[in-house]
This record gives C-alpha cells, structure tokens and sequence, in this order.
C-alpha cells in the first residue's frame, strides 16, 4: 500500500489501520469479515470486527463517503436516533497503486436489526403495523430537527425491539439533507417516498411468499400517513386557550409526555385583546421516558421500554410507601432489589440473545401470562426461571444480526447510449432458477 | 407532456432579508432538456426544489402547462425525481419492479401491462419482464430502475445533480446516456448541476444563476459566444474566457501595444471603462504585437496545449490562458507577445458587467 491512505475518524482505532485496505472490499478474507452477507447492492457494504465490536464498512465515492460521514456525525450530534460514523478511509490503493474506493466505516448498532430478520417464515400483520409505526416516528423526529431524508424505507432502518414494539435508527444518510426546518412539501415528499417504499417492500415479501394474507401491502404502507400525522399535529401545532383555561397548557405537556416526548421550549403569545393565547410547542425532545429512567437508575433503554420498567418501579414504590422515602433512593432499592437479580439470573451463556431491559419486559410479560394461567400471583423470582428454561434459550442471538443486511439494491444511472440504433449489449442470461418459473409477466404486475 | 413556466418566482428563507431565488422568470419548452447551472449557494437547487413542489413560493407562480402549480402538493404536480435511489426488488419480476409504483397509484391492470410494455421497449428489456433483478447485468438493472420513472408517465423530469456520486468516468458516460434516453422520451426535463461542462454537453438551453438571480438562459452556443455579462463569461467555458481591464480608444480596445478593432457601435455604447473578454483559443501568440505575457507553465494535451502566464496592466498583475500548438509552443520563463482574433472579442461594461458587445439572445 502507498503511504497516503487517509484516516478520518473522531475517536482513534488502532485495529482500523490493520484491516486489509489494500484489497477491494469484495475479495476481503474470510477470516477478517464477520459474516458474508454480500447483499447486491449499489456500494459494496461488509462487515468486519474491531476491537470487541462489528462495524460495517461500505465502499462509495470520496465525496459521498466524506458527506455520509459528516452528515452522521451532526445526526449524532443533535441525538437523532442513527447509526454511529467511526471513519472515512480515503486514498486506499491496491499493492500496484492502483486506487481503490474510499470507504465509510459505521458502528454496528448492537440488539438492532434489520427488518427482514424480524420474522422466519411470514411477516404478521402486527409486526408490519409496529415496524410502520416506528418509522413514522422516526420521520417525525428527524423531520422536526429539519433532516430531510430522501429515501425513507423500512431497509434503511434498524429496528430495536422495545417492549412489545420497535424502536428505529436511521441507517442510510446518503441522500439526506439538515436543514434549519423542513417545508410541508419536503415533508410531504418523504412521506410519499416513505409510502412508496414500504408498499414495495410489503410487496416483494409477498412476491416471496413469505407476507401474511392478512396484510394487504398498499394499505399498511398508507397507514405511515395517518400515524406520522397524528405525531406531527401533537407536536407541533399551536392550540388557542381562553385567559381560564391556561390549566390545558399542562393537559397538551402531558400528552406529549405520554406520547414520549418533553417540551423544552414553549411560545405562549397573547392576542391584542388579551383574552386569548396561543400555545405552540418550539423544541420538543423525545425519550421523556428514557431519560427520566436513566435519571433515576442510570439504564439507559429505549422510550418504551423505559415506560414498562419505571412502571414496575411505581408499583414497586408503592409496595414501600410506608418508608416515606425519595424517589431516588426507591429508585435504587429497585434497581438493586427488582431489576438486577433478574439479569444476574440470566446465564452468561444466554447475554447475546436480547438486551437486558428487553429480558426484564419480557420476564414482565411472562409473569403475567403465567398467573393468568395458573389463577395466582406468579413470583418474579419464580417467572424469572421458567422464563429463561422456556423461552430464552430457544431465541436466536440478535446481538449482532446482520444477514440480510438490506435485502433490495439500488441501482445506479447506466441506462442507454448515445446512438439511437445502438444495442445493449448485455451479458448472457443465466438459466432460470427454480423461483423464476416461465409465466406471463401481465400476470404480475 | 408540458411546458414550465417560472413567472416571478421567488423564495425568501424565513430570518433572511435576501431572497435565495429572486424574481426567476423562465420558461422551458415542451419537451426540452434545460439545465440549471451554476456556482454554490446560486439559486439553482431551490429552483428545482421549488418547482417540484419541496419549498415554498413566497413570490410570483410556476406552471406546469397551463396549471398554476404554486400551491400543489409535490405528489399531485405529475413530475418525477429521477435518479435518486431506486430500490430493486429481488423477489419482485423486472415487470413487478417496474410497474407497482403504478399498482399503488391505483391504475388498472391493464393499462399498467401496457405500461410496463411500452417502457421496456423502449429499454430493451422486454424479453427480462419476467425475470427476477438478480438474473439482470448491472447496466440491466439500472435501466429497470430507469423504467420505475418513465412508467409514471410524468409530464416533467427533474434530476438533481444526479450524477454526483459517480466517479468520474462514469459520469462522462452516463450524461450522454441520460440526454439520449430524454431525447427518445422527449419528456419536458430540468436538471441542475454546477459543474458547466455537464451543462454544455446535455442541456438543449442552459439557465445560468448567480446569487439567486438568473443570469442569462439559451443554447450552449449562445452562452458560449455570447455571454450577456462578465459572470456568464467567466463562468461558462473551459479553461475560462480571460477578462482583462481596458480602455475604449477611437477604433476599439487598447490591448498592450495595439488598438483590437471592435465595432463602433460597441464604442458607442460604452460609457467608461470596460472588461474585454478572450477565449483562450482567440489569442495567437506572436513576437512582438499586442499584449506582454510571461510564460508560467504550458499544458500539453496532444495537438493543443494551454498556456498559462501572466500579463501586467495598469501595474497590476493579471492570469491569462492561451490554446498554443501542443508541439510547438513557447516554454516556461518565456516572454512572448499575444494578439486577439478581432471578431471574437467580447466587450463588457467595467462597472455594471453587462455586455456591451453584440446583441445577447434570450
């Protein structure tokens, strides 16, 4: 490798200087990537392992690789949920000095996964309408920060499971733009794009065979409209009180709260008369759940999550009323006496399968359909054993999922030539395969 | 298919005093390739972004056809933004992947067929309508995800800077593809890029912009022979035109030692000092006429070279670029003399910029 291989990164990695950066991406040994999910993609993404953790590694031009990179780094920034940039490799050569693409080299987000691991044999309904809902709320959160994505779909996600729903994390900023705020009609066009994409995607698994019959691909896909604008209203409409009614400036801080979201800034304005005023949210920020969960116990877990465990730290707290203590001092006796002997209960061999804040909503949840079942209150201690014999043990390992990675593939602009009686001059088919019987395309489409 | 008409169109950012587009008055032709093109931060991607509907009119109107689209939702306008990612999807035929953005949409089975049919005829693809993506070239690929845009039937394309995240033989290839493929199509496009060498070899007429005003639209040939003020020429060439300041003497411009004739009416017109305009290819260098340069260095490109020296007017020092004989030219370090070609001389205004030379099409 010549000596002008270019490292750009926040934070030093030694081990990203030993990867092989002098061989194409694609011919990368074995023994170096992680897993060989080599989706046919527009760039050529792969993963690799460094220092305990997998980043993924894509290879693109300088330009894109240098503006993804930036791009993460502001999402990051400003706590938009993302994957985490590590470095841009520029000036990459091959033993003959031959240039080689730069590369742009991301953290994998541990416990996240994309959607199409989500489900083995069919996607149901309710895991299609959950996912949907995620990234609604995710557009809603980077549209309220002014990002404009551009290709919004379920295949640039990363999907966290959350207590019994999804939490998203954009994967994919290529095409993304920040700006001070987004007009309706940049937000309209993500949303349509957003629709677009995840009709298609509904529908390529059923081209699979492998969509529910339940779900009709259109009308889940459409549901990303309805469920983005309830979010964008709460958020951000402005509300016009009567002067007695100002007591519904705490109800609309409520709802958001519920809705997992905190106001930090709020414009109240007087009309000229002075018997109206106009409420309207200026910075919202989401995770009050979260946030208000890491205070107290120092976890630090997704939005719903957070709201299942600190609602078994109020019934906890209830329990010990007669003490008369601080919520800071219950908070710890429950971290110490409720939550942790659950994860110490899960054995080491078991860690990898889920998060420790998922285990506990799970084990949450377990209880509860085993005192249904058996008429009694099932002790935690009790559901806890019967939770990892019966059912964590038979989970898969979703600390590092990675295959498939995306499972569609973009295309770049090579289309026709210059002269009008040219012809493609395309490579031999190859034969039919076993998925591809000779039909009628009219059929299909 | 449509025209679009940008009727005093003006985008103002909230917070801001200056318009980002001020007062665009444009209009591009049924079926033609206009090209947006100018320096960063000009106006030319909010423009485009105006006209697909992703900001606000805060002034004036645009029309798709006769239709007043200013207040449309960008899904209703009936304009596509081609190139950005499409998706292809492996389970899904070429003919799936091509037509159910239109299943979407909600349009009948067999006018999608007919559709997807005549889309592919057109991309060569109809004998792989049936194939999955995976059993396609990549140049295959790329033309299904092509036929994803054309089978909307949109009345207008629009491409932003589509070509930025290729390299850059790639890029080469693929614009002439592009212009080719609209000119079969002969869907009404507006395509935006900064770079004016794309501009030139696509557009049927560019649109140049600067600070979110429009500086000049028309062929590639208008703004290369006749730019209508000194940012258009400075901007719209490769290497640039050389602009020099100068003086309007009886007869024409002074230049060094010699008087360049230019047309009386151009004198006429000048009302102080002026900026005369050279495209490197209208100087000849010679031994002792015309203007004093110092050779800097000189690029040889084959049978043409370009000369890169220095001139000094007035006491100050200015750059200067010359095509010379890639073979038999002077060297660094040399002192040679050069003379315009008289009837290519542009001669603008010093002060306001705006062409004093030659009537300017529009």
């Amino acid at each position: 490798m010549s000596g002008s291989l270019n490292i750009t990164a926040a934070t030093v990695e030694p081990g990203l200087l030993a990867l092989p950066w002098d061989v194409p991406l694609e011919n990368w040994p074995d023994d170096t990537i992680t897993a060989l999910p080599k989706g046919i993609s527009r760039h050529i993404v792969r993963f690799a392992q460094l220092d305990g953790y997998v980043i993924a590694i894509k290879e693109t031009t300088d330009e894109m690789a240098q503006g993804e990179y930036e791009m993460l780094r502001n999402l990051q920034k400003i706590e938009v949920p993302c994957v985490e940039p590590v470095a841009v490799v520029q000036g990459r050569t091959d033993v003959e000095g031959n240039p080689l693409p730069s590369a742009l080299v991301t953290r994998h987000l541990k416990f996240s996964m994309p959607f199409r691991a989500l489900y083995s044999t069919t996607l149901r309904p309710e895991t299609a309408q959950r996912l949907v809902d995620s990234l609604a709320l995710l557009l809603v959160r980077l549209h309220n920060v002014g990002f404009f994505w551009g290709d919004v779909s379920l295949s640039n996600t990363l999907f966290r499971r959350d207590a019994g729903s999804f939490a998203a994390y954009l994967v994919d900023a290529e095409t993304g733009r920040l700006y001070d705020s987004l007009t309706k009609g940049q937000r309209e066009h993500d949303l349509e794009i957003a629709r677009v994409n995840i009709a298609g995607e509904l529908m390529d698994i059923q081209a699979g065979g492998k969509l529910d019959s339940d779900i009709d691909p259109v009308a889940t896909s459409d549901r990303i409209m309805a469920s983005y604008d309830t979010l964008w209203h709460e958020l951000n409409d402005p509300e016009l009180l009567e002067q007695n009614e100002l007591w519904k400036i705490n109800k609309r801080v409520q709802r958001l709260n519920e809705l997992g979201f905190d106001i930090e800034e709020l414009s109240i304005k007087t009309d000229a008369d002075g018997t109206k005023v106009k409420i309207q949210p200026k910075v919202v920020d989401s995770g009050h759940h979260a946030r208000r969960l890491l205070r107290l116990t120092g976890l630090d877990t997704e939005e719903n999550q957070a709201r299942r465990l600190l609602n078994d730290l109020d019934s906890y707290s209830a329990t010990v009323s007669l003490l008369n203590l601080d919520e800071e001092v219950v908070a710890h006796l429950w971290l110490t006496r409720v939550f942790e002997p659950v994860i110490r209960a899960v054995p080491e061999n078991l860690d990898s399968k889920l998060e420790p804040a998922e285990v506990f909503h799970q084990v949450l949840e377990h209880r509860w359909f085993m005192s249904q079942e058996q008429a009694r209150d099932v002790p935690l201690n009790e559901a806890v054993r019967d939770y990892i014999e019966n059912v964590l043990q038979y989970r898969r390992d979703e600390e590092v999922v990675i295959n498939p990675p995306t499972g569609t593939f973009t295309a770049a602009v090579d289309i026709i030539r210059d002269d009008d009686d040219f012809e493609y001059n395309d490579e031999p088919m190859p034969p039919r395969g076993a998925d591809e019987p000779e039909r009628d395309w009219r059929d299909l489409v | 298919m449509a025209t679009v008409t940008f009727d005093n169109a003006t985008r103002l950012y909230p917070g801001t005093t200056k318009p980002a587009v001020d007062k665009i008055n444009l209009k591009v032709e049924d079926g033609e390739f206009l090209v947006l093109v100018g320096p960063s931060g000009c106006g030319k991607s909010t423009t485009l972004r105006m006209l697909a509907g992703l900001e606000e009119v805060n002034g004036g109107r645009i029309l798709i056809g006769d239709r007043d689209v200013t207040d449309v939702p960008p899904k209703d306008r009936d304009i596509a933004m081609v190139f950005q990612n499409y998706a292809l999807y492996p389970h899904m035929t070429v003919a799936e992947n091509m037509g159910f953005a239109l299943k979407i949409a909600g349009i009948k089975k067999e006018e999608r067929a007919e559709r997807v049919l005549e889309a592919a005829k057109l991309l060569d693809l109809e004998q792989y309508l049936d194939r999955k993506p995976k059993a396609l070239s990549g140049g295959q690929r790329q033309r299904v995800a092509m036929g994803r845009a054309i089978v909307r039937k949109p009345q207008v394309f629009l491409m932003d800077e589509p070509l930025s995240n290729l390299d850059a033989k790639l890029r080469v290839q693929t614009r002439t593809q592009i212009s080719s493929l609209q000119r079969r199509l002969g869907v009404t496009t507006v395509y935006v890029t900064h770079d004016q060498v794309e501009a030139l070899t696509m557009g049927d007429r560019i649109a140049v912009l600067k600070d979110g005003l429009l500086q000049q639209v028309g062929t590639p040939r208008d703004l290369y022979e006749r730019p209508a003020n000194k940012f258009v020429a400075g901007f719209i060439g490769s290497p640039a035109m050389n602009l020099f300041p100068s003086k309007v003497v009886s007869g024409g411009v002074e230049f060094g030692n010699t008087v360049a004739k230019v047309d009386a009416e151009v004198t006429k017109k000048a009302t102080g000092a002026v900026t005369v305009g050279i495209r490197p290819e209208d100087l000849t260098v010679n031994k002792d006429k015309g203007l004093k340069i110092k050779v800097d260095v000189v690029e040889e490109l084959g049978a043409d070279g370009y000369l890169y020296g220095h001139v000094i007017i007035d006491g100050a020092e200015h750059s200067i670029t010359v095509r010379v004989d890639g073979r038999d030219h002077p060297m660094r370090g040399d002192e040679v003399f050069v003379l315009p070609t008289e009837k290519h001389i542009h001669v603008f205004d010093a002060e306001s910029g705006e062409r004093l030379s030659g009537a300017i099409s529009h």
